[in-house]
């Protein structure tokens, strides 16, 4: 028995990255190359009171406590850990699969836990008022939350395409007293939320924080998010040991802006025989040109506040993204992420819409659990892998082990599904629109 | 090339020679052509604008307002390129007024810093106004600057601390862009008290020259901040002349109109 193929051989660029200490703690504004804050002026002064203010923060007792009885009694952490035998049947034989319960937080997804972690800063610092931007309305749906549950005044940007498509989580928004402002200009969805959203920042910052939702933008947003989340790896790990007595062979998450797999890798990036998986959106696929994939499409480039992989033409303008997942629509990518691709420590790899929703299909039918179709591009990636998971047997002849991030919900996703999967035959509730809502 | 080279500023230059305040008038090019948008900024210099702002159609420009984004999405449809800029500013250099690139960095950063630089100066470009772009993130653009002898206009906002106006004082040359109001690109009313004092506290920091953008728009607005400022930048007012004419030629004319008010304004102060 040879055991797992080591990981690597460790590239230079990996090496160099570690010996500037440990992967997990790494802090901004750069990741490599990537990262920084490309941002007007008139922010920087709120870009460097938001990292003093987390950081005193980190070091306050009292804020953790008060963080940690939230994901107690409120996001309903800690999240179960779920082996699903069934479905690891279709992904290789002797491989055991597990899935980190994201979707059973308060308000269907990981995004909880970043929402209420800076909606307790913006308490701290003063400010009254909070604005996100939402594609599918996951994030403006969990910021709206956290603004109710802290008494603040809440604006959701939502390009108008998206609004449309979403009338639910608009209508969802509302209930818990957000205000939803429809973007009407350039392509309308999500990238044009957060142009929208900026340009509210900048006028309002003295009363306002913008509750960014992912491991994107200008520092210290990529840490501080990815400190937020992290608690999913965390937890993983901690259950996984205490479950099977060792740690996973392999961890998977899909990759939109990043943040789901930012907060279940960082407990393993020191641990380099774990190997990490990282799935974007392949669309209609990558030679079509539709789709979300910036490390097979894309270049480094900047876009709303940081350096990363970006999908863009050749003169620097940045192209509209595809994806069958709202989540996943995006034509950037968090600077963590692009530096991880760099060195080498995680490997990012396209999965299509199609693919997608028969890994969708498939959870529900083996485990009775409906993911979002976000999360369906991990399961997805994860049937990829399949054969060269089945050769990772340890050296202890254990069966190989991977743990996937379930990020989201499904039932967001339902009217999607239904018309993806032609199963009903009046109009559905909400129009699903060619798969692109969510 | 160490930081301290001594490159000379055209545009300093520029406005030491007026002696009075400048009427700096921004334009995107491609709007309503790249052709149209040549002519709209020879008509803007004949009508008495002192310095060009030549702005790059960008997808995503989040320092601009509903007006400026109408027309850079106009000009994104009709398919102008980040070369048809150089170009552009080749056709109207020479024409009295200095001609500075206001652009979004990621526009530079594909192009290529340098190639961006040399290109630019080929054309007689005199520098870049980068909104987006802070001097803590610039070393590639000061470099390169420096070496083709540009101009590098950063901007300064009511929220900058003192140690940032500072900072950017140093890191700029031509002038400081001094943002009036918290906010974007687009017309106002009023403009507060925070412009004055801004310009006041940028000249302590150090900066030689300043001058002050967002929310100018008419020709008693640029009268006042002429009365403080080293500039006066107008953008959207300008655009709209052309957005809201029912032809190219009314455009002109309406552009040439707004335009020679403005420089009235400016040249009523003190």
């Amino acid at each position: 028995m040879t055991g797992r193929p080591t990981v690597g051989p460790l590239s230079d660029k990996l090496l160099e990255a570690t010996a500037g200490g440990p992967l997990s703690t790494h802090a901004g504004p750069y990741f490599g190359e990537f990262g920084g804050r490309f941002v007007p002026e008139a922010l920087i002064a709120a870009l460097d009171e938001l990292d003093t203010e987390y950081h005193k923060a980190l070091t306050d007792p009292a804020f953790g406590r008060e963080l940690a009885r939230l994901h107690r009694t409120y996001t309903g952490r800690p999240s179960p850990l779920t082996e699903v035998p069934r479905f690891a049947q279709h992904v290789a034989p002797g491989v055991r699969v597990f899935l980190k319960r994201e979707d059973l937080n308060h308000t269907g997804s990981h995004k909880i836990n970043n929402v209420l972690g800076q909606a307790l800063l913006v308490k701290r610092m003063g400010k009254t008022r909070v604005i996100a931007e939402t594609g599918a309305g996951q994030h403006g749906v969990a910021t709206a939350t956290a603004a109710a549950l802290l008494d603040l005044e809440c604006v959701v940007y939502m390009g108008e395409e998206d609004t449309r498509r979403q009338a639910l989580n608009v209508a969802r928004m509302k209930l818990l007293g957000a205000e939803v402002v429809p973007v009407s200009i350039g392509t309308r969805t999500l990238k044009d939320a957060i142009n929208e959203a900026l340009r509210d920042w900048v006028a309002n910052v003295e009363t306002t924080h913008y509750l960014l939702g992912t491991v994107t933008g200008p520092h210290p947003f990529p840490e501080m998010v990815r400190d937020f989340h992290k608690i999913i790896g965390e937890e993983a790990r901690a259950q996984l040991l205490e479950e099977i007595g060792r740690l996973p062979d392999a961890v998977a998450a899909c990759v939109g802006g990043g943040s789901n797999a930012m907060g279940i890798f960082n407990a393993f990036l020191d641990d380099p025989q774990v190997r990490l998986f990282g799935f974007e959106a392949g669309g209609a696929g990558i030679s079509s040109g539709r789709h979300a994939a910036r490390f097979s499409g894309g270049q480094p480039g900047v876009l709303h506040g940081a350096k990363s992989y970006l999908l863009q033409d050749e003169d620097g303008q940045t192209l509209p993204s595809h994806s069958v997942s709202a989540g996943l629509d995006y034509p950037s990518v968090g600077p963590e992420h692009a530096w991880l691709h760099d060195i080498g420590r995680a490997d990012y790899r396209p999965v299509t819409d199609d693919e997608a929703m028969e890994a969708f299909r498939l959870l529900c039918r083996t485990e009775g659990i409906i993911p979002a179709i976000e999360s369906a591009h991990a399961l997805a990636g994860a049937i990829q892998l399949g054969a060269e998971l089945s050769g990772w047997t340890g050296d202890d002849g254990h069966d190989p082990v991977l743990l996937i991030n379930l990020s989201g919900r499904g039932d967001k996703d339902v009217a999607t599904a239904a018309a993806w999967f032609d199963l009903i035959e009046d109009e559905p509730v909400v129009l699903a629109d060619q798969g692109e809502q969510l | 090339m160490s930081g301290v080279v001594a490159v000379r500023s055209q545009v300093a230059e520029h406005l030491d020679a007026l002696g009075r305040a400048a009427l700096i008038g921004y334009l995107p090019v491609g709007y309503p052509s790249v052709d149209g948008s040549v002519a709209a900024v020879r008509t803007m210099i004949d009508a008495g604008v002192d310095i060009v702002e030549l702005g790059v159609p960008y997808s995503d420009p989040v320092m601009d307002g509903p007006v400026i984004q109408r027309a850079v999405d106009a000009a994104l449809a009709g398919g102008t390129r980040v070369g048809d800029t150089i170009r552009a500013v080749e056709q109207v250099a020479g024409r009295g007024a200095p001609v500075l690139v206001m652009t979004y960095w990621n526009l530079v950063l594909r192009y290529g810093v340098d190639a961006f630089a040399r290109d630019l100066a080929a054309a007689g470009g005199a520098g870049l106004i980068t909104p987006d772009l802070i001097p803590d993130e610039a070393s590639d653009w000061i470099a390169a600057s420096d070496t083709h002898g540009l101009d590098r206009v950063f901007l300064v906002a009511p929220s900058s601390t003192p140690e940032r106006l500072a900072s950017t004082a140093a890191a700029s040359r031509g002038f400081v862009y001094a943002a009036s109001t918290m906010g974007v690109t687009g017309e106002r009313t009023t403009l507060g008290n925070r412009a004055e004092q801004l310009v006041a506290d940028t000249r302590a920091a150090g900066a030689e020259h300043v001058c002050v953008g967002l929310g100018v728009s008419r020709p008693e607005q640029a009268a006042e901040v002429a009365g403080y400022a080293d500039g006066v930048i107008v953008g959207s007012a300008l655009v709209r002349a052309l957005l809201d004419a029912p032809d190219e030629a009314a455009g002109l004319d309406e552009l040439a109109r707004v335009t020679s008010a403005l420089a009235d304004g400016v040249r009523s102060a003190r």
